[in-house]
């Protein structure tokens, strides 16, 4: 059954919520409308107003409320209605969210998933289409979590609404209406792995949300031309799965990371440094990252001009093959 | 008659342009002077018993010697700093102890009184500002949360909590603190808000001790007081002498019940003075002058109940005596437990990040536990 992103989220919503009444879901316009993306379409009517509720425009009042009601008990599921709006918030998830579990000696546990429609692509005005995955990945006490596929929406998400931790789940905005053939539930691979989306030989993508399909379709751009990419669903940022980049720069000796987020500080240099730490005889060439670029996010009539495409990935390949 | 109270009780009813009587009253609400001379207010009727107006002195007494021993301790260089509530008494004693066994408090940094009502051990308090860990108490044993240092933040942690409680049908109220500064701040206005429009059963209770470090309070509001904003979000605005004790556990009592009773969230503006610097590490002389804290002293929160118990004959030798000894044992017991206290094991850096650590740094852990193999430490 064709299921897109969108719904195979809204599912593991509603299951998650069917099994364990201490999941809530709450947020701008979450509740009757149903979300602006209808990803939490139908939650209300099912679960009632106490269950997913709106809440006041306010982020920093979602995430520190949700704070308390995991103090209280709950498993708070709140959601950010776009990524650039996280910011107000900022502080509840850094000094808060992240930090009172390790600074109260893991007496206070906070299972708080925060969702935020995330990246560019969709011709949103400003503030729509931002990658703000490096702030969570570097703040301490956090999981980040992003799907690439609908598969891994229905089951990163059960497992971000299970984890005793707090994650936040980025949601690759442009990918909610990609379909897969899938019956819910589905469990994939462990959200905290990284999965070879497609072997090969000659250079890895690695690739998270957004890119996922991006880099597919570089891959298969490659394959016509004779080079066989293998493409790495990292899935979880944080924490990285080094053992799976490694394994993956090992079998093909070039890497090129792939994301939407400007290049400077991006998971890529991340990537990039645990490489080669951990693989540095293996390489044949510099790791090298097709990535946005260090502005800011452009205007909509501007952003393919941005956005890493399948020409920038294979620009990439051809500077890491000329090594 | 002049307006003493607001809409506290769900009968109450305010004049035009105040149907719900939630605007503060003109005079914070006062039952005994400075002098301890008590006038009986028929909205505020004295439901302690003798036993419950010795323990509310004691309690402030006892706070009062514990945050001595602490400032002492920082001067020895036993703590790095410390956010001491002298003249802050009565405000935290009878807010605390206003509120039920079940009842939930958020404190800022300054609560050691408030945290003393809930029995949390004050040597453990004190780890944060000596530096050893970040807190050593158990939230969950005395409904007392961390202490929070980012101003206002926990008034959110409260509303959630409070939210639910209600979604839970428990019968909990909660109660945060924060000071006059933190009204100025976001999360409490957002806290505010979610409790409106919830009507969560929550208290906030502002500490209006004149300062946000050297920051006189009409450079953090234009309103006539703080009181006056409760009205924007919906719930009524109590103002109390906080240096009164019984008259801050009246108000405080009221609107504690009041939450329990479904009638929503309250807001309290208790009016008192920091008699200490901000911290240790402040210097008040360059912002307030000698005068006007000598001035301040003359409303002292713990001078004033005594000559109350006194006048009532609640008051004896035998029980200064027994309260000093207390107080003297709590101090020495504080002391012990903070002189010279080491850190734990540095691996415990690692253990309480994540529940589910999944090699977020297990190679980090690797790295501490050689050097600390390499210097001969460690466990």
């Amino acid at each position: 059954m064709a299921v897109t992103l969108a719904q195979a989220i809204n599912q593991a919503l509603k299951d998650a919520m069917s099994d364990d009444e201490r999941v809530l879901m709450f947020g701008e316009d979450v509740g009757r409308l149903g979300g602006v993306f209808r990803v939490t379409d139908g939650l209300q009517e099912m679960f009632g107003e106490g269950r997913c509720y709106d809440t006041p425009l306010a982020e920093s009042g979602i995430v520190g409320t949700a704070i308390g009601l995991a103090m209280y008990g709950y498993r708070p599921i709140a959601e950010m209605q776009f990524d650039g709006f996280t910011y107000p918030a900022f502080e509840q998830i850094v000094s808060h969210l992240a930090k009172m579990p390790n600074r109260s000696r893991g007496t206070v546990k906070l299972p708080v998933t925060i969702r935020i429609p995330y990246g560019g692509g969709i011709g949103a005005v400003e503030h729509h289409s931002e990658s703000p995955e490096s702030y969570w990945v570097h703040t301490q006490g956090l999981k980040v979590l992003t799907p690439g596929t609908p598969e891994d929406g229905y089951s990163m998400m059960r497992a971000a609404i299970s984890s005793d931790d707090p994650v936040v789940f980025l949601e690759p905005k442009r990918r909610y209406w990609m379909k897969s053939d899938v019956e819910l539930p589905v469990e994939t691979e462990p959200a905290t792995q990284a999965v070879v989306r497609r072997e090969g030989t000659d250079a890895s993508l690695f690739c998270y949300g957004p890119m996922v399909r991006t880099a597919l379709e570089a891959a298969d751009a490659a394959a016509d031309e004779g080079w066989y990419l293998e493409v790495v669903d990292l899935r979880s940022l944080a924490p990285l799965d080094t053992p799976a980049i490694l394994a993956s720069v090992q079998r093909t000796g070039r890497a090129i990371v792939v994301h939407e987020a400007s290049r400077t500080l991006g998971m890529g240099a991340e990537v990039a440094a645990r490489i080669q730490e951990g693989a540095f005889y293996h390489l044949e060439a510099p790791v090298l990252r097709a990535t946005g670029f260090d502005t800011p996010y452009p205007p909509a009539k501007l952003e393919e001009y941005w956005l890493p495409d399948v020409d920038r990935i294979l620009d990439c390949l051809e500077r890491s093959l000329s090594y | 008659m002049g307006r003493t109270v607001t809409g506290v009780d769900s009968s109450d009813e305010g004049p035009p342009g105040d149907p719900h009587g939630w605007l503060p009253p003109d005079e914070p609400v006062s039952l005994l002077d400075p002098d301890g001379s008590y006038h009986e207010d028929p909205e505020h009727p004295l439901d302690l018993d003798d036993e419950q107006l010795r323990e509310l002195y004691r309690l402030m007494v006892v706070t009062r010697k514990v945050d001595r021993e602490a400032i002492n301790l920082q001067r020895q260089g036993q703590l790095g700093v410390y956010a001491s509530c002298l003249g802050q008494e009565a405000a935290q004693v009878a807010s605390a102890y206003a509120l039920g066994a079940d009842d939930w408090i958020f404190p800022s940094y300054r609560e050691l009184g408030a945290a003393l009502v809930r029995q949390v051990d004050a040597a453990g308090l004190l780890h944060l500002y000596r530096g050893t860990w970040l807190s050593d108490h158990d939230p969950y044993a005395h409904n007392f949360a961390l202490m929070s240092i980012p101003i206002g933040t926990q008034a959110l942690h409260a509303t959630g909590f409070a939210m639910g409680a209600k979604l839970d049908g428990a019968s909990i109220v909660t109660l945060t603190y924060y000071g006059d500064g933190g009204t100025s701040e976001g999360d409490p206005h957002e806290a505010m808000t979610f409790a409106g429009v919830n009507d969560a059963p929550v208290v906030f209770f502002v500490q209006n001790n004149q300062y946000a470090i050297s920051v006189p309070l009409d450079r953090q509001t234009a309103a006539p007081t703080l009181a006056h904003k409760a009205i924007g979000y919906g719930m009524p605005g109590l103002r109390c002498d906080g240096n009164d004790v019984l008259g801050t556990y009246a108000v405080t009592r009221r609107a504690v019940e009041r939450a329990r009773r479904g009638e929503g969230p309250a807001f309290i503006e208790a009016m008192t003075y920091r008699m200490e610097a901000h911290t240790t590490s402040d210097d008040p002389t360059r912002y307030r002058t000698k005068e006007e804290r000598e001035e301040a002293a003359k409303t002292d929160p713990i001078a004033r109940m005594k000559n109350f118990l006194t006048a009532r004959d609640l008051y004896d030798d035998e029980l200064e005596r027994e309260i000093d000894e207390q107080a003297q044992e709590l101090a020495t017991y504080v002391r012990d437990g903070i002189y010279d206290a080491d850190h734990g094991d540095p691996m415990e850096l690692f253990e309480h990040v994540y529940v589910e650590p999944e090699g977020h740094f297990e190679d980090q852990a690797a790295q501490l536990r050689a050097e600390l193999d390499s210097a001969g430490e460690g466990s």
